[in-house]
């Protein structure tokens, strides 16, 4: 998901050119308080008017506890944004009343009621404690993600290279995102030169269990991807795997094998996401089977 | 709707535009354009000024535009926040041409 | 035998003439004096500007010309034609290989009927303006570097004195783009479009600040065709001549379309063990060599050749073993220079050996990719570098219709918009290379594939490399940007840009 700032018009006319799976067009922090106002226009009139492609168009709104939330939200559901992002999330409670006014908007702009989703960023200790509470919600809800530096600064630490600040967050994030059966994306990756770290740290936190990761430069989606994507080896294998599944189905069994091996059915479950993951970033494109 | 205080939005960066409004003894709506692609693009641009204004509501104004390459739905956003700073009202059609 | 009566009878018979010492005017005396006194006594060095300008026998009306090879930081230009200009000269015919923005004083020797015709590859700044808004009587004639080099050698350009800049040139006239001794102050690698005018002017007089030891070999420009040598200040100013190592872009829509690019390359059937490759200087184009040389080092190929416009990335690529030769006409920053001072397979190369039109063997020739830039693309392939979206001339026709013509694969890069100005749209405002010779368009929104190559669209399709119709994209940029007003051109014809073989492309009008 790559982060465009809300008052920058020059980046606003294109970000969908550099292949990221969303677009984040930010009203909240990357905006200054006297520029709330522009940025909402602008993001408004660029919803309504560029056509974006494939890429689902997230809108970080302000916290309806601020002058601006409010707005933000009327504007961003007649925009047509299919995905409001509530940052600071702390309780519950919060999701629904963002909900009630996002539901009150879908109304007075003939928008079908349900079709905006939300995404809750939790950046606090509070978010964290709440996380499956947040997590459910709302059937709006299609995804939590962690904002890695307000939820430093609230545990009184500070960033560190391996994370290790971060650990218990990310974990809670990623049981309460499964439970729920919503999606989790982990926090950005300010250093944008060093890719080797992004590499790493990406790398670590799939195997955690994310699902994705933000982005704030176009650089950084290549290398990102690339971590997601399954090698040839793994896809080979994934194959294989459901192959002796159909196989087995196919003779009536319940017992999978493959070279002498028993498989759970887990590992079934595990290689069918595998060649989802491989389709949706295009190492295998389907008119190739054979 | 009046303008109480002349406003500004928009930055000099490329791709935006720089909006100052003010109110105008006129009674009309004067554009004073200066673009970087004025001869392809400034009577458009003039046009979008107009129109948006028009849009928001209001019939007299001096407008003094310097542009850098913005489209159209900048335009419009910047001209509707220099609009709305002017008249400190925060009133705006979200629904419109849904 | 004896050289007695019956000796010369004979030599009466043969009607030859015997040898008598001292007899020849034309020979040269033996002279006893070690080298260096020799050499401080007799040789092409002249005590001014003016005084070769009196030797070379310029007169007005006549043709002259210089070579680019200092960019903007070139001095040559200006001062020559202040001098000429105080000498009393008039409507001089101007044939530099091409002119930058540092050039400007040219606009005021023009209204004073200094110069009264101009023939370049391209133009810049003040002077491109003035020109656009109807400066000159004469229009302005653009050719490509193969194209002037053709018309030079046909004698459809007749040099009569050639002022050519060099970094180090000895007493005789050997004269190089760098220097192996003394302070080296204005570096600038090939001199390969300076040979042309060495070879073929009347009259060749080259300006240094560093004269050198005899013999200042290897030699870019032998003494053989120089006429006189002036000493001056400074040649070029070093800091706008050339830097260190051409730095890859980091704006993002760039970075974007070289990766493309790239990856059009590699999967365009051009892409085996020994093939041939030339890239632009700068942005996309440049940053294509970034991508291409992963792809070179994963799939173990490597180029036979590099030709250019040689920056520090293909040098890179040279020590690397990535490419096994350069052929180098015009070097774009020291890193180049300096390799082609050194690396003797860094080959200097002069403009007809890069790209004369008639000749099967040019280096352009043998090129299987090439890449290059554009500021507007058209529906039809054909391709603008000369004139911006305002109509002003602003750029340079340079060796892209020459490249494009003679690579098997040329490939033009541009994004969709720069800013508000669609850069893919139905007509370009002056048509700089023909679109039949132009095969694949790469911008950051999609890639186009001339209609005459199908085999490429196809081959890009099996690799899952989205083909775009041009249109479509003209038609996706004119639905963000808007349509654009046409420009209030006049009609006065101010430039002509030609095809390689002087042929009109097409005709630049004044801006109103």
């Amino acid at each position: 998901m790559l982060f465009v700032p809300g008052n920058n018009p020059g980046m606003m006319s294109d970000a969908h050119i550099y292949g990221s799976d969303a677009l984040m067009f930010d009203l909240e922090d990357s905006v200054t308080l006297r520029e709330k106002d522009a940025a909402r226009l602008l993001v408004y009139h660029a919803l309504k008017t560029i056509h974006y492609g494939d890429c689902e168009r997230v809108v970080r709104v302000n916290p309806l506890s601020t002058p601006f939330g409010k707005a933000d939200i009327e504007a961003m559901v007649a925009a047509g944004a299919q995905v409001i992002r509530l940052p600071k999330t702390e309780t519950a409670q919060d999701i629904l009343d963002m909900e009630a006014e996002i539901e009150r908007a879908e109304k007075q702009f003939g928008i079908p009621i349900g079709q905006t989703r939300m995404m809750a960023a939790i950046e606090g200790a509070l978010g964290v404690v709440n996380a499956y509470a947040i997590a459910t919600a709302s059937p709006r809800l299609v995804a939590i993600a962690l904002g890695a530096e307000d939820y430093c600064a609230n545990l009184k630490t500070s960033r560190s290279l391996e994370g290790s600040e971060l650990l218990y967050a990310r974990g809670a994030i990623v049981v309460a995102a499964r439970a729920a059966r919503i999606d989790c994306i982990d926090t950005v990756f300010s250093d944008v030169n060093n890719e080797d770290q992004l590499i790493k740290e990406t790398q670590a936190i799939k195997q955690l269990g994310f699902d994705g990761k933000s982005v704030i430069n176009p650089r950084q989606i290549k290398p990102v991807h690339r971590v997601f994507t399954p090698t040839q080896k793994e896809i080979a294998k994934a194959n294989r795997i459901l192959a002796a599944s159909r196989e087995a189905e196919a003779r009536g069994s319940g017992v999978v094998a493959l070279d002498g091996k028993m498989i759970d059915r887990p590992v079934v479950i595990r290689a069918e996401r595998t060649l989802e993951l491989a389709y949706a970033s295009r190492a295998v494109f389907e008119e190739d089977e054979v | 709707m009046k303008i109480t205080t002349p406003a500004s939005a928009g930055t000099m960066e490329s791709g935006d535009i720089m909006i100052e409004i003010e109110s105008s003894d006129q009674r009309e709506v004067e554009v004073v354009l200066k673009s970087s692609v004025a001869n392809e693009f400034g009577k458009q641009i003039v046009a979008t000024i107009r129109n948006a204004v028009e849009e928001f509501g209001l019939e007299y104004a001096v407008i003094n535009a310097v542009d850098k390459g913005a489209l159209d739905c900048t335009i419009r956003a910047r001209v509707a926040a220099a609009c709305q700073r002017a008249t400190s009202s925060t009133a705006f059609d979200w629904g419109k041409n849904a | 035998m004896t050289q007695d009566q019956a000796f010369y009878t004979a030599l009466n018979a043969l009607n030859k003439a015997a040898y008598v010492p001292g007899e020849n005017p034309r020979l040269y005396d033996k002279d006893p004096v070690p080298l260096k006194n020799r050499m401080a006594r007799e040789n092409k060095i002249v005590e001014s500007l003016e005084k070769a300008v009196e030797l070379s026998g310029l007169q007005n009306g006549m043709t002259i010309s210089f070579h680019h090879h200092f960019r903007d930081g070139d001095h040559i230009v200006n001062l020559v034609m202040d001098t000429l200009a105080r000498m009393g000269f008039r409507d001089l015919r101007l044939a530099p290989s091409s002119l930058s923005d540092v050039h400007a004083p040219l606009i005021q020797h023009i209204k004073n009927g200094v110069i009264s015709h101009i023939e370049t590859s391209g133009c810049r700044g003040a002077l491109a303006k003035a020109v656009s808004q109807g400066l000159m009587d004469d229009p302005m004639v653009f050719r490509s570097h193969g194209g002037r080099a053709a018309a030079i050698e046909e004698d459809e350009i007749h040099i009569d004195v050639a002022f050519l800049g060099a970094s180090s040139c000895d007493p005789f006239g050997n004269a190089n783009g760098y220097s192996r001794e003394g302070e080296e102050k204005s570096m600038c690698g090939s001199l390969g479009y300076a040979r042309v005018d060495a070879q073929y002017a009347d009259s060749v007089i080259v300006l240094t600040d560093n004269i050198v030891g005899y013999p200042n070999v290897p030699f870019g420009i032998s003494q053989r065709l120089v006429d006189y040598i002036v000493c001056v200040d400074d040649v070029g100013d070093a800091s706008k001549i050339m830097t260190g190592a051409t730095r890859f872009s980091t704006n993002p829509h760039d970075l974007m379309i070289a990766e493309m690019t790239s990856n059009v390359i590699v999967h365009s059937g051009y892409f085996y063990e020994g093939f041939s490759l030339q890239t632009g200087s700068g942005g996309a184009s440049l940053a294509v060599t970034r991508f291409l040389r992963e792809a070179m080092i994963e799939k173990n190929i490597h180029a036979s050749f590099a030709l250019g416009g040689i920056t520090g990335a293909m040098v890179k690529l040279l020590e690397e073993g990535l490419v096994s030769r350069l052929l180098d006409v015009q070097s774009f920053d020291l890193d180049a220079a300096q390799s082609l001072k050194n690396n003797r397979f860094h080959q200097q190369i002069d403009a007809n050996y890069y790209a004369n039109p008639y000749r099967r063997g040019a280096a352009v020739n043998q090129l299987d990719v090439v890449v290059l830039s554009a500021l507007e693309v058209d529906t039809s392939f054909n391709v603008n570098v000369l004139t911006g979206s305002d109509g002003v001339i602003r750029g340079a026709v340079g060796g892209h219709p020459d490249t494009a013509a003679g690579a098997s694969l040329a490939i033009v890069v541009c994004p969709l918009m720069r800013g508000r100005m669609p850069c893919v749209r139905d007509h370009v405002n002056t048509i700089v290379t023909p679109g039949n010779t132009v095969d694949v368009l790469v911008t950051d929104q999609g890639i186009a594939v001339n209609p005459r190559r199908p085999e490429v669209a196809e081959r890009l399709e099996k690799a899952h490399l989205k083909v775009t119709p041009i249109e479509e994209l003209a038609r996706r940029a004119e639905r963000i940007t808007g349509k654009p007003d046409p420009l209030p051109f006049g009609d006065k014809v101010v430039g002509i840009c030609t095809y390689r073989d002087g042929s009109v492309l097409d005709l630049i009008r004044n801006l109103t």
